[in-house]
């Protein structure tokens, strides 16, 4: 097992004629993820070094039996783009396109959300399950197979723990980037849960920033409903109050969302949370002897 | 981005809120005009994009034309929380009965809209929801379902408004600041405070308004309002550059890729007890030309002393960022800066040869992130 995608994943690429749904789309098809389809309006018909392209994510359901979509358009298309999925009926929805409107992902949010479907994204690195299948642009060479559940905000911060762990001979069930904007689709709740019924994850890693109260809300969820050892990681602990740290999402607002107060949160429901990522992957490697 | 009082009550007169007449002045002499344009008592407002403004000395009221130019010179200059007053907006003079609170933002928890009304107006809203919960009324807004009318009625029975005609008065901007807050992609919309005159009118004395950045491209003229000579001039210089930087207060130059890592080697250099200069994070796809330009914003800082460049290569190709320092050793002065080099990921063993062989003294790599900010710090010294 793994979550979210896995051998049985069958991908179709939103944007894979674009110079970043090509190179990504094909990565993720190099690595041995099933990519069955590709779409862009106007182009269907063609193909992408033998990936098929469709006009329409219904096509390419009905057609290449996608189930799952990794979405590379321009951020202004970005939320149609995530309708259109959703309406073609796929359940699996990668949004990697950062800049979206946050108005627009907050309608967005409001109309998928009931569905059940699983978002991940927008503004994140995608999801990679070790050995099955990798969707986005996480570079797969740098994980192995194993037992670690990895979920964060960050992109190159996750890859920076995955190699500290590797550094340790620790490998991940599947690595999820969820995202680093105000909105996203799928939380660390909804990711960790899915961990904890997870046959093959025997740990979870909680990667997060400054902004927002995930963590916060996590460590309460993780206390009544985790039997997994979870540790964390919180970048941002320098970070001054009002200024932006690259993310949309990692802002400090007046006294909320600073790393202190998420370490505090964390730390009061018995979740220890290393200072760097090198401490992060010394106690999972603890946990896991 | 942050708008300024006058912009914000633009937006607000667009949509059909009611505010006072002003003029924008950016001289003493200016203010004199605008103040006998406007005719009778006016208010001069320093124009900074931070609050306490009236505590500071920064908003006051000018009698006639004359005093208005006085009032102006003594605003104009004034430091206000860092933020140097060099706009003021002259507006005619209110009388005000009532004080009220009004906004509209955005929710992260509920991922929502949230209006927040109350009638105890005119302080911080902070003090009311703590020193009187029950009087500020919190709704939100189902983004799905959108403005409907009993969403005003709830924020005006709720916060037990009386009179007939300031219940219609104030229903009417409820529902034009949600349009505001829709049309221009907002993340907040406050009118602190809305006030009743003695004649009955309800109107926005004051104005605070972000729009989303991400959004801008589809309000060019909001995005013209961005005042760029308000920002720290690094920031400024940097976003001219496209590199993502925010000043912070030590000695150690930081470069990352990726937000989330360049946050982490932040704190990781204060961890191993060295003092951070900046956060800069070269984005996903990092070039040669980008790390040139994000040296240039680094070491326009005259605190800076050494630079830890922190890069794990995904997107980013390491030996495309080593090409980049390499090139801004040539461009650049930069040859009194020790340089920290910590590369890993994509193209890594090519990045650390190419830097190898350039076999300049200044550039010292490292093999992992602690040992390259340990270094780092130590050279700062």
């Amino acid at each position: 097992m793994a979550i979210i995608v896995d051998s049985d994943t069958r991908l179709v690429v939103q944007g894979l004629t674009g110079s970043e749904g090509r190179f990504h789309g094909l990565r993720n098809k190099g690595y041995g993820t099933n990519v069955v389809a590709g779409v862009t309006p106007g182009k269907g018909g063609q193909d992408v070094e033998g990936i098929p392209v469709f006009d329409t994510v219904a096509d390419a359901v009905d057609k290449a039996g996608a189930n799952a979509s990794l979405i590379f358009v321009p951020a202004r298309f970005a939320a149609d783009a995530i309708y259109e999925a959703v309406d073609a009926g796929i359940a699996t929805v990668i949004c990697i396109t950062e800049h979206v409107p946050v108005h627009e992902m907050l309608r967005a949010y409001t109309y998928f959300r009931p569905k059940g479907i699983t978002m991940i994204g927008p503004n994140c690195p995608g999801v990679l399950s070790p050995g099955k299948a990798n969707v986005g642009i996480i570079p797969g060479e740098i994980f192995s197979e194993g037992s670690v559940g990895l979920v964060s905000r960050s992109g190159t911060l996750t890859y920076q723990i995955g190699h500290e762990l590797t550094q340790f001979g620790l490998g991940n069930s599947t690595i999820v980037g969820i995202g680093g904007d105000p909105v996203v689709g799928a939380s660390f709740i909804d990711v960790i849960a899915k961990f904890e019924d997870d046959a093959e994850t025997e740990l979870i890693v909680m990667v997060g920033e400054i902004g927002g109260d995930e963590e916060e809300k996590a460590a309460a969820f993780i206390s009544e409903h985790v039997k997994k050892p979870v540790l964390s990681y919180i970048a941002g602990f320098s970070a001054p109050p009002g200024k932006t740290m690259g993310h949309a999402g990692a802002i400090i607002s007046g006294s909320s969302g600073t790393a202190q107060g998420k370490k505090e949160a964390l730390e009061a429901r018995g979740i220890e949370v290393g200072t760097t990522p090198t401490e992060v992957a010394q106690m999972v490697a603890d946990r896991m002897k | 981005m942050d708008l300024y009082e006058y912009q914000g009550k633009e937006l607000f007169r667009r949509v059909g809120i009611p505010v006072s007449d002003g003029r924008l002045a950016v001289s003493p002499e200016e203010a004199r005009a605008a103040a006998s344009s406007l005719g009778g008592p006016v208010v001069v407002k320093a124009q900074v994009l931070t609050g306490g403004r009236g505590k500071a000395g920064g908003v006051k009221l000018a009698e006639d034309p004359a005093d208005a130019e006085q009032k102006a010179r003594d605003i104009l200059g004034l430091d206000i929380r860092g933020h140097i007053v060099r706009k003021l907006w002259i507006e005619k003079a209110s009388d005000i009965a009532k004080e009220y609170y009004l906004s509209i933002t955005f929710d992260r928890g509920e991922k929502k809209p949230l209006f927040m009304f109350t009638t105890q107006g005119g302080v911080e809203i902070e003090q009311v929801a703590e020193e009187n919960p029950d009087a500020l009324i919190r709704l939100h807004v189902d983004s799905s379902e959108g403005f409907q009318p009993w969403i005003a009625r709830r924020l005006i029975y709720g916060g037990r408004v009386e009179d007939a005609s300031e219940q219609k008065q104030i229903a009417s901007i409820i529902e034009k600041l949600y349009k505001a807050f829709v049309d221009f992609d907002a993340m907040l919309c406050e009118i602190n405070p809305l006030i009743v005159t003695p004649d009955g009118e309800v109107k926005a004395l004051d104005s605070k308004f972000t729009v989303d950045d991400n959004a801008l491209f589809r309000h060019p003229d909001v995005s013209e309002m961005r005042d760029t000579a308000a920002a720290d001039p690094l920031e400024a210089f940097a976003r001219e550059k496209g590199v993502t930087y925010v000043k912070l207060d030590g000695d150690v130059g930081i470069c990352g890729n990726g937000a989330g890592l360049s946050m982490s080697t932040v704190d990781v250099v204060a961890h191993v007890g060295g003092k951070p200069a900046n956060f800069c994070d070269l984005g996903g796809g990092g070039n040669a030309q980008g790390v040139v330009d994000a040296l240039e914003v680094i070491t326009r800082d005259p605190q800076v002393k050494s630079i830890f460049f922190n890069i794990f290569g995904g997107i980013t190709r390491c030996d495309e960022v080593a090409r980049g320092i390499l090139e801004a050793l040539e461009r650049l002065d930069m040859s009194t800066y020790p340089i920290v080099v910590r590369l890993d990921g994509t193209n890594a063993q090519e990045g650390r040869k190419i830097l190898a062989d350039a076999g300049k003294p200044n550039i010292y790599p490292e093999a992992t992130m602690l040992d390259g900010a340990k270094r780092a710090v130590e050279l700062a010294r």
